[in-house]
């Protein structure tokens, strides 16, 4: 194939490859996460009831929606509705935005609650629940970092958009990038459950 | 760069567009990415060498012979980070992999050139971060280069950001195993059916997809050693209900398939080497394909047998000596294909041969003492000992270290278009070869008396054996001068080297040498596979 | 050689966002039951389903060549054999 043509199908591929190391990221995460719960499924019941299920049924719902605007979008642009796909674009990035100032809510209640890596409260109590706790900030943190740089490439993408280099014509890099905000969803997806949910 | 000078005879040397440095470092040419790798590696290369020759010096005699007790810890620790993370991982896969895999697939490029420039910037960065992680805060990491937790999460060492430094590293890899795989799929020439793609590239497709699956585990095992010492998290720390042996699990879930990123890529330069130097085409190429991606999947599943001692489940223990076992079957089905090959062939012994024989043998060595670690009854006695660290470097120095050199020879001239001389080559050969086996064999009989690795003192009946292994140590060290001094003389000043004078019939032996910019003039097509001597004119 | 490419109408989307939505109801009711481990293994399952519609629809999965759907299996199988062989040691310990 000739080089000067642009290979949409290689730079979903490459895409793809790139998710899957961000899947085995946070797996290793979920590896920690199943063995611990094995080991204590007493104290992991405890902790979740501690977390609040109003944020985190809220930030899901906020979620979802983000990513069917972000899925939303691609259409938009395949059908040339620049302006629908700006407006979708800004739809996600808000969406980014809410779920992060929720997230802020509710960790800035924990921390209020002497719930924190390493807190004297944490160290007193019993074993299992400091480990819930240090995974849940290391999970939901880890995930806040991606939904941040998500939102960045949003933007950029919808300034790219705005200029006309992504078109009904080329329009990959904006597939790329909601590709990588749909994985944010699918993360949290198993996020909510395991951590607000369990037991 | 001062090559620039010495390469007047042009090809993608030159550079008509800029000039000076910043036609290298800015360079999205997978050839001048895979020359930058080339003298990073062999540069950290070195280094190690002589960290490690540092080590067998202070083994000399029991006591303190040259060094403190507390800089011997640190220099196995980066002897062990720059060897495994700057020099071996990124050693073939990056430098000869971006140098030689487009042109073997008949592609004028990678799939994401810029991608794989930023994958060079991240590995320079990466290693400029480790550099300076030893001679800044707490002084270099004392930790071993496998970060074991509780002691790496405590030593007042600068542990936080070697770590670091190794996370970026792995997003190199990552991204260099990403570009591989999709140009793989992707950019072959009209006619490059899977079955006519060179054995070297098919151990890299194998190698990458390694690197995406493997390698973010680490990432994230590391990312909890820097979390563990600045946030005190406690997810290892049994003192708040954590696991120290779950942190040995998620460390060897990537670092032991991380051995097959560094040893197929080695296999692979081997089975391309062998059917040239021996006039024959390759016995078994299917085989041999497929094993590359058999020792991959098989790899993956077999990180347990680093931890028989650790406290696992004895069912664990069972489980993981089983799946070690498969993995010798891919491994040998490799090696009786290269020697089935040269049955009968016409066989040629020059250097790039020479160094891919005693990659067979040496590999082999270190393969079956590989399964006595692997059963279980046999490692428990000599865990932890100077067995493993001889069995590690027969596989990872006589495996990939040789190979290293073996591409070095075989390729570096058709890219330089100069090429060394071959009695100095055969003469650094023969002591690499000689010193390595004095000092790594001497290596496994202590292992087996029980000298244990990483201790500064040892137990003076240990002495007589000590000593060989160090005289060892400077044979090799002499012969990897002599080679690497060869090599550097021969391609900048050597005798001209010009079309294919080794008879190799893949694609990269049929362009110019060195290879134009744009590798091809026009879209190749292939009509025939990687070793049909005879469809390529070859006579 | 290549598939056309697909568009996904924005009825379709819409509607693959309800069904999201009723999902996640459907977890949180789930788990206010007293199932005991079962709860776990619902809530996961119910996630999987979440996951499944996401990949196939909001990220094409469904219509992009079986090359990706092979690849994607190979990693998540992958995973899943991190977790598993890690379970032979701990489970058993």
């Amino acid at each position: 194939m000739s080089h000067a043509e642009k290979d949409s199908f290689g730079a979903k591929l490459g895409m793809w490859l790139f998710l899957f190391t961000e899947m085995l990221l946070f797996g290793g995460v979920f590896i920690l996460y199943s063995v611990y719960l094995t080991r204590y499924p007493k104290e992991f019941g405890l902790g979740g009831h501690q977390l609040d299920l109003v944020f985190g049924a809220t930030n899901t719902v906020v979620l979802l929606t983000s990513s069917l605007f972000a899925a939303m979008s691609v259409t938009a642009i395949k059908r040339g509705a620049k302006q629908l796909t700006l407006g979708l674009l800004s739809g996600t990035i808000g969406c980014a935005l809410i779920f992060l100032f929720i997230k802020y809510l509710e960790w800035s209640a924990k921390f209020h609650h002497g719930i924190y890596p390493n807190s004297p409260k944490l160290i007193a109590g019993p074993p299992g629940e400091s480990i819930f706790f240090s995974l849940y900030y290391l999970t939901t943190g880890l995930h806040g970092i991606h939904v941040i740089i998500g939102g960045i490439l949003m933007t950029w993408t919808a300034v790219m958009v705005q200029k006309g280099m992504l078109n009904s014509a080329d329009n990959v890099t904006l597939e790329n990038v909601t590709l990588y905000w749909h994985l944010v969803d699918l993360v949290w997806i198993f996020i909510f459950p395991l951590y607000y949910l369990i037991l | 760069m001062s090559q620039d000078t010495a390469m007047a005879q042009g090809g993608f040397w030159r550079d008509t567009r800029r000039s000076g440095i910043g036609s290298w470092i800015f360079s999205t040419d997978h050839k001048r990415i895979g020359m930058m790798y080339l003298y990073c590696v062999l540069s950290f290369f070195l280094v190690g060498v002589v960290l490690g020759f540092l080590i067998r010096l202070e083994l000399i005699a029991p006591g303190p012979t040259i060094v403190t007790a507390q800089t011997y810890n640190a220099l196995f620790t980066v002897h062990g980070v720059v060897m495994i993370f700057l020099f071996i991982i990124p050693g073939i896969p990056a430098s000869f992999g971006n140098l030689v895999l487009p042109i073997q697939l008949g592609a004028r490029d990678v799939a994401f050139p810029r991608v794989n420039l930023l994958s060079w910037w991240l590995y320079a960065i990466g290693a400029v971060i480790v550099l300076v992680s030893l001679f800044t805060g707490g002084g270099a990491p004392d930790t071993g280069w496998t970060f074991y937790v509780p002691f790496s999460a405590r030593t007042s060492t600068n542990v936080s950001l070697a770590v670091f430094g190794v996370f970026v590293l792995g997003f190199s890899s990552i991204l260099t195993g990403i570009n591989f795989i999709t140009t793989i799929h992707r950019m072959r020439a009209p006619g490059m059916t899977w079955t006519r793609i060179p054995l070297f590239t098919w151990s890299l497709y194998a190698t990458a997809w390694v690197q995406v699956l493997a390698t973010p585990i680490i990432a994230i095992t590391l990312l909890l050693v820097v979390t563990e010492r600045i946030l005190g998290l406690g997810l290892f720390d049994p003192n708040r209900g954590g696991d120290p042996v779950m942190y040995q699990h998620m460390f060897w879930i990537y670092s032991h398939p991380a051995v097959y990123i560094m040893i197929l890529p080695g296999m692979g330069v081997i089975s391309d080497i062998i059917p040239v130097f021996s006039r024959k085409p390759i016995f078994g190429y299917k085989m041999i394909a497929f094993s590359s991606l058999a020792i991959a999947a098989a790899g993956s599943a077999v990180w347990g047998h680093h931890m028989y001692t650790s406290g696992m489940s004895d069912l664990g223990v069972l489980v993981f000596s089983f799946l070690t076992f498969i993995v010798a079957i891919p491994s040998a089905i490799k090696v009786f294909n290269w020697v089935s090959t040269m049955y009968k062939g016409s066989i040629s012994l020059e250097a790039p041969m020479l160094f891919a024989l005693s990659f067979i043998l040496l590999f082999s060595i270190g393969g079956l003492s590989g399964l006595i670690l692997g059963a279980a009854a046999t490692d428990i006695h000599v865990h932890d000992t100077h067995f493993v660290v001889g069995h590690f470097r027969y596989v990872m120095f006589g495996g990939t270290g040789f190979a290293f050199f073996a591409a070095a020879h075989y390729w570096l001239p058709k890219y330089y278009g100069r090429r060394y001389k071959e009695k100095p080559a055969i003469v650094g050969w023969i002591l690499m070869f000689v010193g390595f086996n004095v000092m790594y064999f001497t290596m496994q009989v202590l292992g087996m008396e029980g000298m244990p690795r990483r201790y500064y003192d040892y137990l003076p009946e240990f002495t007589r054996l000590n000593v060989v292994a160090t005289v060892g140590s400077w044979i090799l060290v002499a012969g990897i001068v002599i080679v690497v001094w060869n090599l550097w003389r021969g391609l900048f000043r050597g005798e001209p080297f010009t079309g294919n004078p080794w008879g190799g019939a893949t694609l990269e032996w049929s362009i110019a040498t060195p290879p134009p910019t744009e590798n091809f003039d026009e879209d190749p097509v292939v009509t025939h596979g990687p070793y049909e001597f005879k469809g390529a004119g070859i006579p | 050689m290549e598939h056309t490419e697909h568009i996904l109408s924005y009825g379709k989307l819409t509607a693959v966002w309800v069904a999201l939505l009723v999902l996640t109801a459907a977890t949180i009711m789930v788990t206010r039951f007293e199932l005991g481990v079962w709860k776990v293994w619902a809530a996961l399952a119910i996630a999987s389903v979440k996951s499944g519609l996401v990949i196939a629809f909001f990220m094409h999965m469904k219509y992009e060549p079986r090359l990706f759907r092979i690849i994607l299996f190979v990693a998540l199988f992958t995973l899943a054999g991190f977790i598993g062989g890690t379970f032979f040691d701990v489970l058993y310990r």
